[in-house]
């Protein structure tokens, strides 16, 4: 057998009470596309900062092409070959392609030979991207592209990938697997990390499983079901939540003609959105993110707040009203982020429960906290929703984000909402975590509530809803019946007209 | 190997146990410093920390503690709750100046009448002289979007120039034969703040008290309260939770003007007694400091001006007594804050010693 490109030998790597990596050791042969399989927290995001860098580990050997490998910083890893390209883009939005990546260079060029080079690789791999474009008005899927041409232009052995198809529209993850295999071809490996198994088994050559830190398995995608991946990933069997047929209520919230302005710079405005949800239902709204998602949510929360009459709810005009008078009426939302805007990280979780609570649980008495009522709905929360703390006197910073989520998600539904609007509901969460989730929404649906989930994760919508929507440059697509709507059907309504180039294959 | 490991929550143990250590820790590098400079530093430190409170002439320096204390308390209570909601008034300054105008023109207004409103009627128009003042950068910023650390800041500077003329123009003392400065409230029965001159007790003071109780009530246990510290920590989460971030601005400022104000008007019918040109002292700086000092907890600040006050009090017996230098003293109280953030680190983080084990 040849030497692998790269060899993890007995990886271990603690942190304060918890161990992220513990004796992780397998092969990356040269030119084979490596999926990097786990639940979040399994430790995957710890093992690839530690190849390129970022951590040192408490114990273990690398070796790269048969050499020791030690990179003291990420410099250290790309000057021997190793690129990586993050869940999270560093781009500056004000500034141009060229300008972004002459920023990540040592010693960059002039803008004109980076500018020609882009056209180069984007040409070679099929990227098509224009290095002259302002990147704030890229979509995401472009905004991913600059990250791997910043990484391709560095010629790396080895590059890595994570979650990269989490922002992207079905039509834009056929142009990033197109431009991934021809990489391949090349002789570049690619370490792909994600939870997609349909991803995985469609794109990749090898697989390595962990779990709790540890290497659990490892497979050959393509000849493995997704469901035996799940399994060796999650370590039992799959809860699948129940869909029980539902019959369709009276309407209850319409929203009409809403039209916002981009709340900042490089917000998304809301244009002229129509939208109507019954009683009993789970209206689904698809969507890559920065397609209006958060303004939606904003609107429909209290905090953006619009005419009268753009929206109603059980006969009543509520646009104008603020967060909690839009509470006391039943209409109940839980943002995107968790830290900083659906919870305060460093308030206790009381604290936290009294965030939003406060109208409809009555958790005051003349403007004076009633803490003891507070402590004992917050208690409630955590035992209904089984979070995992100590009790509601520990921070929202101390929990894991996916119980973090269980508990703001729980908060709310335990108010016994009329309308549940939720923006990715199961983001960053873990696979058992995400399923007791949807339990919970379709549990809430049953119970006659109207729920608007709004999710990246066409799977988790087409899993839940009823009907479905797509937002895209803040317009919503009509909704239709979730029921047998095709993946086709779905990137078209989610705007995959949006850089429908396909990657040429006879370059 | 020395490490910081950050904790989980802040510890309770050093949250109190910090500032002791620091007062320590400022003594004993101070005590070297004094020594260096070739006096007893036991006797140095004992005059500067002990002699302001239990020597056999602290019945002088009590009330002067007293009187140097409540201004700071005062307008520290009323700068926490901007400073925790993350609204930055740093013109309290002006703002106790305009108290100060205010209050006592009402007072020069009605003299020479006796009467049992009149003070109170002073008081309401120092709180609103401050209120108004801070106001000015207040609406500015909810309207304009302008940085209120700027406009309060600079109003500091005009009201300084406002005070100058009240001083020399339409405040002046017609019975001071051209001599700058009011009459002086302290000697205007009706008018003053004193309660006790001796005693150092004046209305400040009680208002001083008062002014914790009603903030730590209202922080602890009050719906406001809750959206002060909320909208400071997550201004995003506030929004969600209902606050009106405006509105917020516009009350936190009013009631840091509102103290400030008050402030000034106790110090210029009692203790200062006077509107002159240079009656402003430098309180309402300080008073950010303490603020800092005492965590932005009422109780904290509470304390933390007394430390203050006993630093300048007993600087002051040092200097006389001692021949110290006053920039010795200067620097003693640079310690004081030096360490009380230093030591700061350890409610936060825990030092670990030694190579990191393998869990």
């Amino acid at each position: 057998m040849n030497t692998p490109l790269l060899r993890l030998e007995g990886l271990t790597k603690a942190y304060p009470g918890v161990v992220a990596n513990k004796d992780v050791s397998f092969d990356i042969q040269p030119g084979e596309i490596h999926a990097l399989l786990g639940e979040n927290g399994a430790g995957k995001s710890t093992l690839v900062k530690t190849i390129y860098g970022l951590v040192k580990p408490d114990a273990g050997q690398m070796y790269l092409q048969g050499a020791s490998f030690e990179p003291a910083e990420p410099r250290a890893a790309r000057a021997a070959g190793v690129a990586m390209v993050f869940q999270h883009f560093s781009l500056f939005d004000a500034m141009n392609v060229a300008e972004n990546i002459a920023l990540g260079m040592e010693n960059p060029p002039p803008q004109r030979e980076i500018a020609a080079r882009v056209r180069l690789v984007s040409d070679q791999y099929g990227l098509p991207l224009d290095p002259t474009r302002i990147v704030g008005e890229l979509s995401a899927g472009e905004r991913q592209r600059v990250e791997i041409i910043r990484c391709l232009l560095q010629d790396p052995k080895l590059l890595i990938m994570d979650e990269p198809t989490s922002v992207l529209t079905p039509q834009e993850v056929a142009i990033l697997f197109e431009t991934l295999r021809r990489l391949r071809d090349a002789g570049t490996a690619i370490l792909y990390i994600s939870h997609k198994l349909e991803e995985i088994r469609a794109l990749c050559d090898a697989a390595t499983v962990l779990r709790l830190g540890q290497v659990v398995g490892t497979c050959d995608p393509r000849a493995t079901s997704a469901r035996e991946m799940a399994e060796l990933m999650v370590g039992s069997s799959l809860h699948v939540p129940l869909k029980a047929a539902r019959a369709q209520g009276e309407v209850i919230m319409t929203l009409q003609g809403l039209s916002a302005k981009a709340p900042h710079r490089f917000g998304t405005a809301l244009r002229d959105i129509d939208l109507t949800v019954r009683r009993g239902e789970i209206l689904g709204i698809g969507g890559v993110a920065g397609n209006g998602q958060d303004e939606l949510v904003a609107a429909l929360s209290g905090e953006i707040r619009t005419r009268r009459n753009t929206l109603m709810m059980q006969g009543e005009s509520i646009g104008h009203l603020g967060p909690n008078a839009r509470r006391r009426m039943g209409l109940l939302a839980a943002p995107e982020e968790r830290m900083g805007h659906a919870a305060a990280p460093d308030m206790t979780l009381t604290e936290n429960a009294l965030l939003t609570a406060v109208a409809r649980q009555d958790l005051t008495r003349r403007g004076f906290v009633r803490w003891g009522k507070a402590r004992d709905y917050a208690s409630a929360v955590i035992k209904a929703f089984d979070v995992r703390t100590p009790g509601p006197a520990n921070t929202a910073r101390s929990l894991s984000g996916g119980n973090l989520q269980k508990f703001v998600i729980g908060r709310e539904i335990m108010q016994n909402p009329v309308v549940f609007v939720v923006n990715q509901p199961t983001w960053g969460v873990d696979a058992s975590a995400a399923a007791a989730i949807r339990q919970a929404l379709l549990d809430l649906a049953d119970k006659g509530a109207a729920v608007i989930c709004i999710s990246q994760d066409l799977d988790e919508l087409m899993e839940i809803s009823d009907r479905f929507a797509a937002l895209n440059g803040g317009r919503l697509s009509a909704p239709r019946p979730a029921q047998g709507l095709s993946v086709e059907q779905i990137g078209l309504m989610l705007g995959g007209a949006h850089d429908m180039e396909v990657a040429h294959v006879d370059a | 190997m020395i490490r910081l490991e950050k904790r989980t929550a802040p510890s309770q143990f050093w949250t109190y146990a910090a500032p002791l250590l620091a007062v320590m820790l400022t003594m004993a590098c101070g005590g070297l410093l004094f020594a260096a400079l070739g006096k007893d530093p036991f006797v140095t430190i004992r005059t500067i920390f002990w002699d302001p409170l239990f020597s056999e002439f602290a019945w002088y320096y009590r009330p002067q503690l007293l009187i140097k204390a409540a201004p700071l308390v005062l307008i520290a209570i009323g700068l926490s709750f901007g400073f925790r909601a993350g609204v930055w008034n740093i013109g309290a300054e002006g703002q106790y100046i305009l108290g100060a105008i205010c209050g006592a023109a009402v007072g020069l207004a009605f003299y020479p009448t006796e009467s049992v409103f009149i003070l109170p009627l002073m008081i309401m128009a120092g709180a609103l002289g401050g209120w108004a003042w801070a106001m000015i950068p207040g609406v500015l910023r909810v309207k304009f979007g302008t940085n209120e650390i700027l406009v309060s800041l600079m109003l500091v500077y005009v009201a300084q120039n406002l005070l100058a003329s009240m001083a020399l123009g339409v405040m002046r003392n017609p019975d001071a034969m051209g001599f700058p400065g009011s009459r002086n409230l302290a000697r205007y029965p009706s008018a003053t703040s004193w309660i006790n001159e001796s005693a150092g007790l004046h209305w400040g003071v009680v208002f001083a008290f008062i002014a914790v109780i009603f903030a730590y009530i209202t922080l602890s246990r009050h719906i406001f309260g809750f959206q002060v510290r909320l909208s400071g920590q997550s201004p995003r989460a506030a929004r969600f939770a209902g606050v009106n971030p405006g509105l917020l601005v516009l009350i936190c400022m009013g009631i840091s003007g509102a103290l400030a104000g008050l402030a000034g008007l106790f110090e210029v019918a009692g203790p200062s007694g006077l509107i002159s040109i240079d009656f402003n002292a430098g309180y309402g700086f300080t008073a950010i400091i303490v603020a800092f000092l005492g965590r932005l907890h009422p109780v904290g600040i509470l304390l933390a001006a007394g430390l203050m006050a006993l630093t300048y009090i007993g600087g002051e017996i040092a200097q006389s007594n001692l021949r110290l230098p006053a920039a010795a003293i200067q620097v003693l109280q640079g310690m004081l804050l030096f360490f009380l953030l230093a030591v700061d680190v350890l409610t936060h983080y825990r030092v670990r010693i030694g190579t990191r084990r393998i869990a």
